[in-house]
Order: C-alpha cells, then structure tokens, then sequence
C-alpha cells in the first residue's frame, strides 16, 4: 500500500509535539520548585489532581479557561502541602515527595470513580472545551511544507505551555526575584543574611511550580478526551518529567528541546512503522525493531542521558546547590 | 512544640494506615468464620463466594469492573445479596505469595468458592487448590485445573469478533475504504489477541475480501495514551476508516470519531463513549459463567465434586452460551450488518459452522450469506486448514494460535 509520504512525516512530528507537551509543563514547573532548593517528587501526583478537577470544573463550567485555573489552583493546594510539610515543619523532602505521588493518584481514583458512579461529564458535550482544545494554525508558519503543519498547528494548551517555558527563564535568569529565587536555591543561609525571606520565597515558588505541573496534568485529561478509566491519565509522564530537569540542566527554555528529544524517541513507537511502511528503502528497518524495545528506549535515553550529565564538567551545572536541604535558621 | 507536633502526626499517620489496612480486606462482617474447612457448600443463605481482583473493585471501567459487575450480577440472579455473601480482596498483583495470602483470608472468612480473575494467579491457586481441598477455586484465563475442586474459565470471543468483523466489512464497503485499523494489547504473542485478530479479519473478510486489517501492537494491556496514538495513526497514516481494538479503554473509538471514521469496541457497548463512529463491540457476559459456577458450587455437595459438576475442568463459553456476544448495533451500522450479523450467529450457535474452518462465509451487501469450501491459510502463506476441514482450536487455552491469517498486516 502507497502511503502519503509528507503525511506521515507531518503526522511524526505533529505528534511529537501533542503527546509530549504535559512534559515541558512537569519538567518547567519542576524546575521552577528545585530552583528554590526544594526536590519534589510528587510530580506525578500533582499532575494527577490538577487533572481531575481542572477537567471537572472545566467541563461544569464549560470554559477552558476555568480548567486552566482550577488545575492551576489545585496543582498550587498540593504544593501549599509540600511546603508546609518541607519548609516549616522541615519533613524529609523526598519522603513527603513521594507520599505526594501516592497522595495525588488517591485523590485521582476518589473524584474520579465516585464522580463516575453519579455521571462523569463527556468532554464531547462541552462545546466550548471541545472548541478550546481544537488546533489553532498560526498564520503564514503553518503553511511552511512539511514541518509547518506538524509543528505550527496546535492546541491553545500547546503554545500556552511553551510560552510558560519562555516566561520562566527569563524570570529566572533576568529578573531580580528570580536572582533571589536562585540564591536561596543555592545557599538559604546567605540569602538569609541580606534580607531575603527564604520561606516566603520557597512558599510562592513551591506552589507557583506545582501550579504549572497541574496544567500539564490537566492537558493529558484533555489529550485522552476526558475518558474515565481504571488506569490515571498522567501515565508515568510525571517521573520522566523529573528526570528531564536533569536533562534541561534546570533551564526552562532547555526544557523545551529535552522535551522534544524524548518525545522524538517516545513518538518512534507510535509512528516508527508508518515511517518505515512510507520510506521501505531508508527507514525499513524501523519496523523490524520489536515493539519492547521501542517501549524501553525513551527510558534508555533518559538513563544515557542521565550518566553523561552526571559527569559533566560541575561547572556549567545549574543544580542547586542546597537541593534537598531544608533550611532551618536556627541552625545556621 | 515541635515535639509535640511531630508526635500528633506521626499518630494520624498510623492511625489512618490502620483504617486503610482495615477497609483493604474487610469487605463484609465475617459471622465469626469458625473452621470454614468442616461445611461444604450448602444453602442458598450461607454461601459464600469469594473474589480476588487485579485492580479496585470500585473502579468503573475495564476488566476487574467487568468481572466484579459479573459476579455480583450472577450472586442477584441466584438470590445471593453482594453485600454480605460475597468477600473480596482487591488489588493483588500477579505474586504468588501476596495471592496465597489473599486466600488465606478468603478461606478464613469462610469462601466456599473463589474465583482469581487474573492470568498470574494460576500457580498460588493452584497451590491452595491442593492445601484446600474443601473449597472451589475457579481461574479466569488459565490453563490449569484438577479434577476435582479447581478449574480455569474462558471464553469464545473470536465468535463476537467474527460478527464484529462483517458490521466492520459492511461498512468498508459502505464507505468504500478497505483498510481497516486494530489497535491490539499484544500480537501473535498471545493466542488471545491473535485468535480475536484473527476472527475479527475474517469476519471482515466475508464482506469485503479485498479489505486489509492494520494490526498495530502495543505491548501491554492497558496503555492508555498510546491506545489513543495508535488509532489516530492507523487513521491518518494508514488511512483506516474503520478501527477495532483489543485494549480496555475506550481511546480507540474516541480517535475514530475526533477522526469521522468508524469503530467497533471491546468488553462493552461503547457507543456512548463514540455516538457517531461505534458500529458494535465484542462484549463478555461474564455473569453467564458466574452464575453456572456459583450453581454448580451450591449444588455439587461437596466441593471434590465441583468439577464433575461442571462437566469440564476448562469452561469454555462462546456465542452458544450468550458468555460472549455483540452489542446491540447502533445506527452508524450498514444496511444489511444486522441481517447478516443474525444468520452467522445462528450458524455458530447451532454449531453448523464455525470460524476457523476450512469453510468460509461469503456474506453480500444485502446480508445473504453463501457457504464455500476454502482452505484456511496464515499471511505467510502457509495451509492451516485444508478447504472443507473442520474448524481449528482457536488456541486460547492451548497456546497454539500464534499466527495470523492471510489479510491481516503488521502496522
């Protein structure tokens, strides 16, 4: 069969970008969190409560609007417990992360299953989501051959979480409460001394990353069409997310590319057999990989990639330097 | 201060790990379950069934859904109340020690039959089948069995597929598109998803024999956003106008409306999920065997007898039954589907015909179906049933369907 070789390639990279997007909103919004010294592995579980009720509030109100908002907000309540837990009652950051993970799905299942029972809302019946989530070419790119469709015509979700990207970097790398921000990621006890409020600072930025995991959630509930089943929507995307940080070297814009790399290798399981059935001479062969393997590589990237930042020069590392350290004044 | 503080939460931690032990297990109030091995099974009013799960059994979707609505369905019919006859542990993962010790609650809240509805419970049920040997265990999907008070469950849903399959080719010719999509858990790995791939491309084939049935492989059983990126891949790059799938979610049929293009589902009706794409799913009327096991198990007098009860140590329903069938055909379905669909399901159910033979169906537009001699062939080309032979094993229980038939291609 003669497959539409520019569809194919189109399709490709138009999916790279709609499958992997939720990453770049966990990995931002993470980045975001350690930058104030703060390892949060909850962001699975965050990403998982900001779906479930920004895709409920979404659909009751009928706004995509709305849905951004309360995944926002309720992404934002679960880092509020993070940091009251980290910051002022000083528990173990990676324990609290990871009971956040538990926490999260928990919730998940709770909303999600009970609201079931009584009548889940079908995204298909909220015309204005529907409308809302629908592709919106930008003029003049999208009609670029090739890539055009594939990387100019996309969801509001899409553009809003790449300008979110954008946003943080330049917040963190080229404003004053981001120099703040990072001082206190790298040594609390200093920014202490000048003046800097070292708990309000990881409060409003705990919470501000947290915030934009639970966007990231509330777009694979839309993404998967707001079905209701017996396995979450957030799919293990929160802990490649975690890993990606490491990745983009904290660095929003990074981020960006991190994103799609992985999602180039994660989207060759989906799309590999259609490149190899449209171009047989070169691609071929992709469609003599076994499906395991391509079910493991976006994995084997992360761990490869992963050991080659591990012995990077520690120079040009972005981690902070306090990561995983509570601050506590009294013992300064 | 601070000790204090820490002291009052790390109570209100054990203390809600305790609740959650508690509600884990505990599904009913046990009557003081005392020495469950003495009494057979009895009376209507104190049997007890008991259930292990692979997920939640408040989950409203999927396979443990499917099965927990079976068997509470069947305890209703047969005048059991759920609410205090049937014991439940739930998500148990496939490790033997964790099931051993899911029966060992069961017996001892006194279960006089237990049913393991997932795949690698069969060793430890197995096991506990000899250690218990007055109670029933009862095994979905295994190959496992003694002859007196354990044996395995499946069922025929090739059959349903097969029907599924003409509703699908009625539309292919409707539409006038011959590639047709299935987005499969597992390929020729597993007799299961193979023999419904199989019977699935017949049935199509019978309609339409110049349709070709897409197969893409997703290397697990539930994979909910690939569900989705798979159908919508089959769609556009393949070009498929009718999408099948062997997976849990509704995800397929979902991309096949976003896409303006058909599907049937699986497990349940899923048109609600799809209004404008579903044509009809191959579905499971789990209750069908509940309901025959839970008789047997009463009406055996003692468990050793449970299996010669049942007549078989492998149950193994199909369209005959009503254990597997089509959902009720919505109104995206091609004139002529429900006519044809009616006269092939009589041909099984009768045992006239059956799918894998060496005799296929040619089924017209207007649903008049014509027997022919034809050899059944695999799509490397290889004779697997000589034209006019009798219908292979579709190999759910033996294993041996690991091929798919001629028509069917890897995507």
């Amino acid at each position: 069969m003669e497959l539409d070789k520019l569809g194919v390639v189109t399709s490709f990279v138009h999916n790279i970008v709609v499958y992997n997007i939720p990453l770049l909103y966990g990995t931002v919004g993470e980045i975001v969190v350690e930058k104030s010294g703060s390892l949060n592995l909850g962001v699975e579980g965050i990403m998982a409560v900001g779906a479930i009720f920004g895709y409920i509030c979404g659909c009751y109100a009928n706004s995509l609007g709305v849905g951004i908002a309360v995944a926002f907000l309720a992404g934002a309540l679960c880092g509020l417990l993070f940091a009251a837990l980290t910051v002022s009652l000083q528990a173990n950051q990676n324990i609290t992360g990871l009971t956040l993970t538990t926490f999260g799905l928990g919730v998940y299942f709770f909303v999600g299953n009970g609201l079931k029972a009584k009548g889940w809302p079908v995204m298909g019946d909220y015309a204005n989501i529907k409308a809302g989530f629908s592709d919106l070419p930008i003029p003049v790119l999208s009609d670029i051959p090739l890539i055009g469709q594939g990387l100019f015509s996309h969801n509001l979700l899409v553009y809003l979480g790449i300008f979110i990207a954008f946003v943080m970097w330049w917040y963190l790398n080229r404003t004053t409460p981001g120099l703040k921000l990072r001082a206190v990621g790298e040594n609390p006890g200093a920014a202490d001394s000048v003046g800097i409020n070292v708990k309000r600072m990881k409060y409003l930025h705990i919470c501000l990353g947290c915030g934009i995991m639970g966007i990231g959630g509330y777009y694979m509930g839309l993404n998967m069409s707001g079905s209701f089943n017996s396995s979450c929507w957030i799919n293990g995307y929160g802990w490649i997310a975690v890993a990606l940080v490491i990745f983009a070297n904290w660095n929003p814009a990074f981020a960006i590319i991190g994103t799609f790399v992985f999602g180039f290798f994660n989207t060759l399981r989906v799309s590999g057999s259609s490149l190899a059935a449209a171009f047989p001479g070169v691609l071929g062969w992709l469609a003599a990989v076994p499906t395991q393997l391509y079910q493991a590589l976006p994995f084997l990237i992360t761990a490869i990639v992963l050991v080659a930042s591990s012995v990077r020069n520690k120079q040009g590392s972005g981690l902070p330097a306090s990561l995983g350290l509570n601050y506590f004044r009294e013992e300064r | 201060m601070k000790k204090i503080l820490a002291l009052l939460l790390t109570l209100t931690m054990v203390l809600s790990m305790a609740a959650c032990g508690a509600g884990e297990t505990a599904e009913t109030e046990a009557p003081a379950a005392d020495a469950p091995a003495a009494e057979a099974p009895a009376a209507a009013a104190d049997f007890k069934v008991g259930a292990i799960y692979i997920n939640s059994k408040n989950d409203t979707a999927g396979y443990t859904f499917a099965h927990h609505n079976g068997i509470t369905t069947a305890m209703n019919e047969l005048g059991l109340d759920p609410a205090t006859q049937l014991v439940i542990v739930d998500e148990v993962p496939e490790d033997k020690e964790q099931v051993l010790s899911a029966i060992d609650t069961l017996v001892g809240e006194g279960a006089n039959i237990i049913f393991g509805i997932s795949f690698g419970y069969i060793d430890a049920m197995e096991e506990a089948a000899g250690e218990y040997t007055d109670v029933i265990f009862s095994h979905a999907t295994g190959y496992k069995s003694n002859e007196t008070n354990f044996n395995n469950y499946f069922g025929r849903a090739y059959q349903a597929r097969y029907l599924a399959g003409i509703a699908a080719g009625m539309k292919s010719l409707e539409t006038g598109n011959n590639n047709v999509g299935y987005v499969a858990a597992y390929g020729t790995e597993y007799a299961e998803t193979a023999s419904g791939i199989n019977g699935f491309a017949l049935g199509v084939q019978a309609v339409n024999p110049e349709a070709t049935v897409f197969v893409k492989n997703l290397g697990a059983w539930a994979d909910e956003v690939n569900e989705s990126a798979f159908a919508v891949e089959l769609i556009e790059s393949f070009g498929c106008g009718v999408i099948s799938q062997h997976c849990d979610s509704a995800q397929p049929q979902i991309a096949a409306e976003n896409a303006g293009v058909f599907g049937c589902g699986y497990n349940s009706d899923m048109t609600p999920d799809a209004p404008a794409a579903h044509l009809t799913a191959a579905i499971w009327n789990w209750n069908v065997y509940y309901r025959t096991a839970m008789e047997a198990a009463m009406n055996c007098g003692e468990a050793a007898n449970f299996v010669s009860t049942m007549g078989t140590p492998a149950y193994y329903g199909g369209l005959a039954e009503g254990f597997v069938d089509v959902s009720p055909l919505s109104d995206n379905c091609a004139a002529g589907t429900a006519e044809a669909i009616e006269a092939v399901k009589a041909m099984i159910v009768s045992g006239e015909w059956d799918v894998f033979s060496g005799t296929k169906l040619e089924i017209a537009a207007d649903g008049t179906v014509t027997k022919v001699e034809a050899p059944l062939v695999d799509n490397a080309g290889n004779e697997i049933v000589a034209a006019g032979g009798a219908s292979v094993e579709d190999g759910v229980i033996t294993g041996t369907m690991n091929y798919f038939v001629a028509g069917v291609q890897e995507a």
